[in-house]
């Protein structure tokens, strides 16, 4: 069985990351920053790679922290309670998994945080999902990709093209800005014409590899997420008072609110299980991401939901935190395969077939 | 004079004569909706001499078919829903023959948009905690207190308030209800950002805003009850529309569905046609309870149409941006803009996803409906209340 505990090391880095992230990373900056032009918080990002969250996975001969995604996944859970706007997940995850599957010369220059890379798919591209169309012709890429998480954060694109992987600057690809539904973590649609890339991976493991690894870790985010929905909406519930009492003594909202915590330590193990099945290459890997995805996924967005509506009309406002967290929460859903693509990947992987 | 209430052939006649004498095509719309008013062809189950003819209410809708078909101006109810909804049935109901005759003819006609000063930020759900004063002073009243979740505040005329009269008696018994002239000094109206990114409603601050005592709805002490009326009418309001088959969110997805065949899986499928199911419940349901209204005066029926109406379009809205996947990720404006209406079907999903997230919240939490209806209805012991006796200025807070 994976080790589904936190150890020491895990502990302390949380703390330090839990620090630092409450000195840059406000929930009024994060809700300014969605409507400022900068695709991501250049700061934010430049305080994590101070810190060394963009490397921790990467071995120290690449210039790399030396440790595992198990504590990659606790940075994701940190900055999922942020919903920090920067691209931990879609570089530093992705990105990273898929030149370290390589073996990547791009590796120390992402581990450093100096260099920003992301995966040039949909981001609602599920692990075993289809790959964009693009043509690759004597190295040279042509094609369009809608949808890419952070494209626009990113000095360099990881592009599957036919059947290899290829990088491109990001100054060979025309990109526009999409408008989306999680402005914490925006798209952009790319289109190639011609553009130069240098081949990273032959072959549809590499790219595999790295949606599989976002898959798994997505779940550790939306952990962080749901639980940090759980604490203020508690928070909540105490202090405020109608009806002469605090409407956290209404069992209609106390029982919800149970039900959301066992939730959430439910969403822990799997979490936990996944980030771990990733960290040991174990062969449960496949099973963990997307049960990680179907559960993580409903989890998360219930926890933002309910807290919503718990907060009442406040929660309803701008002004207010509650809806970076739903926005969030119902786009890592729909990110990287949604419930119900995880759930009919689980009947093929446990011959569980459809009626 | 005590004739019989006209019918429908007596309508018609009505109408006919109406539109001869006004053609709809050369007449200016005001004076157009004016007339209309004052011919009782207004609300035609109004009484006499307030844009009605004490017919049946089941009537207006072919009243309002024939000025429809003749292509007369309307009086644009949706810009005005607070005052057509709320503030006319409790006029009705509350008001001096003198305060029937000047506010709800301009009200009819739209010349006068009305809004809703209720909800305080510490009084939601518990709305009869509300902290607002209103202090008597001769001939009128001074107003101090703020007010939240008012839509239009910024385009009305008036508001109706409901302001504490007296804080040492418990808090059902101490308030008073007020028509608020919303071009008073002392009125600041502020937009409220909502999550979707736009300002349907407005903070409204009252400092030491007079309200001349005619302006009273109502005895002083009773505007809990008047309270009560405007409320039963907006649950009515909120979840009780008459819509054809398919006529809400369901229809939106269900036209995904037709349309994309590429999105379709087998799981969203039975989660589809589970939430047909329910729409199409819930739309019957309605219908029923709309035929029911027809013959009487709301109920706390309407809570459960609005208890269903905010599950529904959040789950549906839900769904819808499952299906689209990474498509459903794409939104289509953030800027702060204020809206004067709703409108789920003439913007992105993600737009659908989230306003629906404020049905269940607005005009009652859904969480309040399933208190009335367990209790109301079903006739549950309430909840132990502890704030029933207690002055209101000694509640906790």
């Amino acid at each position: 069985m994976t080790d589904l505990l936190y150890g020491e090391i895990e502990d302390d880095l949380r703390a330090g990351l839990r620090g630092m992230l409450a000195d840059h990373c406000g929930w009024q900056d994060v809700l300014a920053g969605t409507e400022a032009d900068e695709p991501s918080d250049a700061a934010l990002w430049s305080a994590l790679a101070g810190f060394g969250a963009p490397g921790l996975a990467v071995p120290e001969d690449r210039d790399g922290g030396g440790a595992t995604w198990r504590e990659t996944a606790v940075v994701m859970e940190e900055l999922g309670r942020v919903v920090a706007p920067v691209p931990f997940l879609t570089c530093s995850v992705m990105a990273t998994a898929a030149l370290l599957a390589a073996d990547d010369e791009l590796l120390p220059a992402l581990a450093s945080g100096e260099r920003t890379a992301v995966l040039a798919v949909p981001f609602g591209t599920a692990p075993d999902a289809p790959l964009p169309d693009v043509r690759a012709s004597g190295g040279r890429l042509t094609g369009e990709v809608r949808d890419v998480a952070d494209a626009l954060a990113a000095d360099v694109l990881l592009v599957p093209a036919q059947d290899a992987l290829y990088a491109v600057e990001a100054g060979h690809a025309a990109r526009a800005p999409v408008t989306s539904l999680d402005m914490t973590r925006r798209l952009g649609d790319l289109a190639f014409t011609a553009a130069p890339g240098r081949v990273v991976a032959t072959g549809e493991a590499t790219v595999r590899a790295a949606l599989t690894a976002g898959a798994a870790l997505l779940a550790s985010e939306q952990l962080g997420l749901a639980e940090r929905c759980l604490e203020t909406t508690v928070a909540y519930v105490k202090e405020r008072y109608q009806f002469g009492r605090p409407v956290g003594s209404y069992q209609a909202l106390k029982h919800r609110l149970a039900d959301l915590w066992t939730s959430v330590t439910q969403a822990r193990a799997v979490a936990r299980h996944a980030a771990a099945c990733l960290a040991d290459g174990d062969a449960d890997l496949p099973v963990a991401a997307a049960l990680a995805q179907a559960h993580c996924s409903q989890v998360a967005v219930r926890a933002a939901e309910e807290c919503v509506q718990m907060h009442g009309g406040i929660g309803f406002t701008w002004e207010h935190p509650a809806h970076l967290y739903l926005k969030r929460a119902k786009a890592d859903a729909l990110a990287l395969g949604t419930p119900g693509r995880h759930r009919a990947t689980l009947a093929r992987l446990l011959d569980l077939p459809p009626a | 004079m005590s004739t019989a209430p006209p019918g429908a052939d007596e309508l018609e006649r009505r109408i006919a004569a109406f539109l001869a004498a006004h053609d709809p095509a050369r007449t200016e719309r005001t004076a157009f909706l004016r007339a209309r008013f004052d011919a009782g062809l207004a609300w035609v189950h109004f009484p006499e001499g307030l844009g009605g003819l004490g017919a049946p209410v089941a009537l207006q809708h072919g009243v309002d078919e024939a000025f429809r078909r003749a292509g007369a101006p309307t009086n644009r109810p949706e810009a005005n829903a607070i005052g057509l909804g709320m503030a006319a049935p409790t006029i009705l109901a509350f008001g001096t023959e003198e305060q029937k005759r000047r506010f709800l003819r301009p009200l009819w006609t739209g010349e006068e948009i009305w809004c809703q000063l209720f909800s305080e930020p510490g009084a939601g759900s518990d709305l009869a905690a509300l902290g607002t004063r209103a202090v008597r002073d001769g001939d009128s009243w001074t107003v101090d207190g703020q007010k939240v979740w008012t839509s239009m505040a910024h385009e009305a005329r008036w508001g109706i308030l409901v302001a504490r009269t007296d804080p040492d008696v418990p808090k059902h018994r101490g308030m008073t209800y007020f028509v608020c002239d919303m071009r008073a000094p002392g009125v600041e109206v502020r937009p409220l950002r909502q999550l979707t990114g736009e300002a349907e409603f407005n903070e409204v601050f009252l400092t030491g805003v007079v309200v001349p005592d005619e302006h009273r709805l109502g005895e002083v002490g009773e505007g809990w009850r008047v309270a009560t009326t405007t409320l039963m009418n907006e649950r009515v309001a909120i979840g009780g529309r008459a819509a054809p088959r398919e006529g809400g969110m369901i229809g939106v997805v269900a036209g995904l569905w037709r349309d994309r065949p590429e999105l379709r899986t087998p799981d969203t499928h039975d989660e589809l046609l589970r939430l047909w199911v329910d729409a199409e419940a819930a739309r019957l349901t309605g219908e029923r309870l709309r035929q029911a209204l027809a013959a009487g005066s709301p109920g706390p029926e309407g809570s459960a149409a609005k208890l269903s109406f905010a599950r529904l379009n959040q789950e549906i809205s839900g769904l819808e941006l499952e299906l689209l996947g990474s498509e459903g990720l794409r939104h289509d404006d953030w800027t702060m803009r204020r809206p004067t209406e709703v409108d789920f079907t003439r913007r992105s999903p993600g737009y659908r996803y989230l306003r629906a997230k404020g049905n269940s919240i607005e005009g009652g939490t859904s969480e309040i409906l399933r208190n009335i209806i367990a209790e109301r209805v079903l006739g549950l012991p309430g909840e132990i209340r502890v704030d029933k006796d207690v002055p209101w200025k000694d509640l906790p807070k």
